[in-house]
């Protein structure tokens, strides 16, 4: 088996409020090999993006790590220094947002940025730092770099600038790339296009990637491992196989049922009745028992634990619990 | 002579629609002046003759990348926009500007953006009752607060929240008022306008399934928009792709998805992210080069050719008609 490099160990991330406590990630556990692909997805809010801030310790106020470990190559990243974070964000853990904008300077040019990121994160300077961008550029699929370099934010489609981002991202050749829904604003072909661009850079840089989404299609087509998130919890983990053929949470069953097929239907969808959860009014049980249609006594007073399946496959249900206590029945009637 | 032309065509129309469609457009074109400095602009054709039908209670799905002008299709058939150019018909009759409130009764629009096409100083019960109010319909207002409680209880939403205002209502349950709001005039045509997109995935199976049950309820006409193909797919009757203002392929839903013959169709559709895995695995993806051209410097004749892998000289010297391959599939290409 690869190396685990980044280990999350009960990580707990919350916002206090001045409407209270928001527990916008709650006690989760995960782990990424090397060289792999690890899809999040989730509905909105249920806590993907602060868990992705929360291993780079970006999150904004008022929002804190409160608990857990992050484990990367073995050394905690709750207990470093900001000093050694700077050093971790870009140079070993890259990230790319769904909105390049937001990311890029407008008024400076994509070369004048991507020079800066490798000057940095390297030693690389003057004419070795543009040969550097313009290599990078060219890595990343774009066509013409040196007259691109020249070019501003603005004058690039947003295909390109999601691009540029990347190429930025692996100024340093990072061990972890994290994706938080980097294709969400982009057309489906121009989606294909980058989700093909980070597929292969992940081979050819042997990087592992996080890719954040709320997408299954896009977790379906891209990734080896998946963790199931549902209000800052984690319901079920992976091999996409897994998640996909043998869920083994309610929520999670739920949601493959609730998305359209390849096919025009007559028959309705199955939706998952109700609305996400109020994160600051957490309830005591299993996050999804107010919206799950097998809900038991027990789902509504107890959190249930994480239980391995088999393999690398992890779900929070009870009713994993309940099969495991009738197997055993059977095998004490059995006897 | 001109005018002999238009009208016989109009009689023809008028005829055939009374049996069939709901909806015929023809030729239309919408035109938007574009500044491109202090003295310059030059015409955006948003939409650049376009032409086809809606059967009644049939659902017509539409799809294409974001400026490709879906948006616009609506506005301009909606004739919330005066076109550049074409006709509109609604149940055989051409809509023109003294008939059109009259009409629009009829026709409805359902928006992407639960949040901000529903006014924030308006309780529920007003933003479903504003349409009654302008249409001047059921007459007293005991009748109009009745039909308000009747659209509101059909939608999920429950008498007591009907005094709330809408921000006080998550994404799902504002899109159920803004459909409530839609129907309370008890239109006949619906055009979605991408009003599932800003949906989370469980949420947004809620609204599909309100809008098909609507559909047989009501036997409703819609012109379903959106850029997901997987959705359009599941509601839609047939499908027509648009590519940078114009139609370039339409077809019955399962015949574009399993035999897409424009080659731009066949990029989006392989493009499609399936969310099964190993059929995710077996499939091949058709990459396209490129982005886009700009709206305002339309390639001539096709106005794919210059991303598309079977361009020949002939492509950029007409534009390909789109023409029937059998079986009412209608194809702009010449070469596929
Ligand atoms: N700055 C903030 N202040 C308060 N709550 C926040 C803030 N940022 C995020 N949250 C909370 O954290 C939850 C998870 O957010 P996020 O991780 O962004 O979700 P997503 O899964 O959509 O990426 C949200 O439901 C939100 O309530
Ligand atoms: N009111 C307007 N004025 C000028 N240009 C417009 C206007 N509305 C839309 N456009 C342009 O028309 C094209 C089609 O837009 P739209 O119909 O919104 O596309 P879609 O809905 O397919 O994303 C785009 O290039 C857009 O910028
Ligand atoms: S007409 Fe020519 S350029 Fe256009 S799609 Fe067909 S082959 Fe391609
Ligand atoms: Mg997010
Ligand atoms: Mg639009």
């Amino acid at each position: 088996m690869a190396e685990k490099i980044l280990q999350v160990k009960d990580l707990q991330t919350s916002f206090f409020t001045d409407a209270g406590e928001v527990r916008a990630v709650n006690s989760i556990s995960f782990d990424l090999e090397a060289g792999k692909v690890l899809g999040i997805v989730g509905e909105s809010g249920s806590g993907k993006s602060v868990t992705a801030y929360s291993i780079l310790q970006i999150l904004s106020f008022p929002g804190k790590v409160i608990g857990g470990q992050i484990l990367f190559h073995g050394k905690d990243l709750l207990t470093c220094s900001e000093r050694e974070m700077q050093e971790i964000r870009g140079d070993k853990i890259s990230i790319i947002f769904q909105d390049p904008m937001t990311s890029l300077n407008p008024v400076y040019s994509v070369g004048n940025q991507i020079v800066e990121a490798i000057r940095l994160h390297t030693d690389r300077r003057g004419k070795e730092a543009r040969d550097r961008a313009i290599e990078l550029l060219d890595l990343v699929g774009i066509n013409d770099p040196e007259r691109r370099i020249r070019q501003y934010p603005h004058e690039l489609s947003g295909g390109m600038r999601q691009r540029v981002m990347i190429a930025m991202a692996l100024a340093c050749e990072p061990d972890i790339l994290i994706a938080d829904e980097p294709t969400t604003a982009l057309d489906v072909t121009i989606q294909a296009q980058i989700l093909e661009l980070i597929n292969e850079l992940q081979r050819k840089l042997n990087m592992a990637v996080i890719m954040i989404t709320h997408d299954l299609g896009i977790i379906a087509d891209i990734c080896d491992d998946i963790i199931v998130m549902y209000a800052g919890s984690v319901c079920e983990r992976g091999s996409t196989d897994d998640i996909f053929y043998d869920s083994r949470h309610e929520y999670t069953k739920g949601l493959l049922a609730s998305i359209p097929k390849r096919e025009k239907s007559e028959e309705l969808l199955t939706p998952i009745a109700g609305t996400p959860l109020d994160l600051l009014n957490m309830p005591a049980g299993c996050p999804f028992a107010p919206r799950c249609d097998a809900c038991m006594k027990i789902c509504l007073s107890e959190r249930p634990p994480e239980r391995l399946i088999g393999g690398q496959h992890y779900a929070s249900c009870w009713i994993n619990d309940l099969h495991e206590l009738q197997k055993q029945q059977q095998e004490l009637e059995a006897e | 002579m001109n005018e002999m032309n238009n009208m016989t065509t109009a009689t023809a129309a008028t005829d055939q629609t009374k049996t069939d469609n709901i909806l015929e457009v023809k030729g239309l074109k919408q035109y938007f002046k574009v500044k491109t400095g202090f003295f310059s602009s030059l015409p955006l054709k948003a939409v650049d003759d376009v032409s086809f039908e809606i059967k009644r209670g049939e659902t017509l799905g539409l799809v294409g990348e974001s400026g490709c002008g879906k948006t616009t299709v609506g506005r301009s058939l909606m004739h919330l926009y005066t076109p550049t150019a074409g006709e509109v018909y609604f149940d055989g009759q051409k809509i023109d500007k003294s008939n059109i409130t009259e009409l629009r009764r009829n026709m409805q629009m359902v928006f992407q953006d639960p949040y901000s096409s529903l006014n924030p100083r308006m309780t529920v019960e007003d933003i479903v009752r504003e349409p009654l109010d302008v249409h001047k319909l059921y007459g007293s207002k005991k009748e109009r607060s009745e039909r308000v409680a009747e659209m509101l209880s059909l939608v999920g939403i429950s008498s007591e929240q009907a005094s709330r205002y809408a921000h006080e209502f998550s994404g799902g349950q504002r899109q159920r008022i803004g459909i409530a709001r839609a129907l309370a005039i008890d239109p006949r045509f619906i055009v979605c306008d991408e009003s599932v997109s800003a949906l989370d995935v469980s949420i947004q199976a809620q609204i599909l399934n309100m809008f098909k049950e609507l559909q047989a309820k009501f036997h409703l006409s819609y012109l379903f928009i959106a850029h997901d193909i997987l959705v359009v797919t599941y509601m839609s009757d047939r499908i027509a792709v648009m590519y940078l203002g114009k139609l370039i392929e339409m077809a019955d839903t399962m015949e574009i998805n399993n035999n897409p013959v424009h080659p731009y169709t066949q990029a989006l559709f392989s493009a499609v992210p399936i969310p099964d895995p190993r059929t995710a695995r077996a499939s091949k993806r058709i990459m396209l080069e490129g982005d886009v051209p700009s709206p305002l410097r339309v390639p001539s004749g096709c106005a794919f050719r210059t991303r598309c892998p079977y361009v020949t000289a002939q492509c950029s010297e007409a534009t390909p008609p789109l023409t029937d391959r059998g079986n009412g599939h209608l194809v702009a290409c010449w070469n596929k």
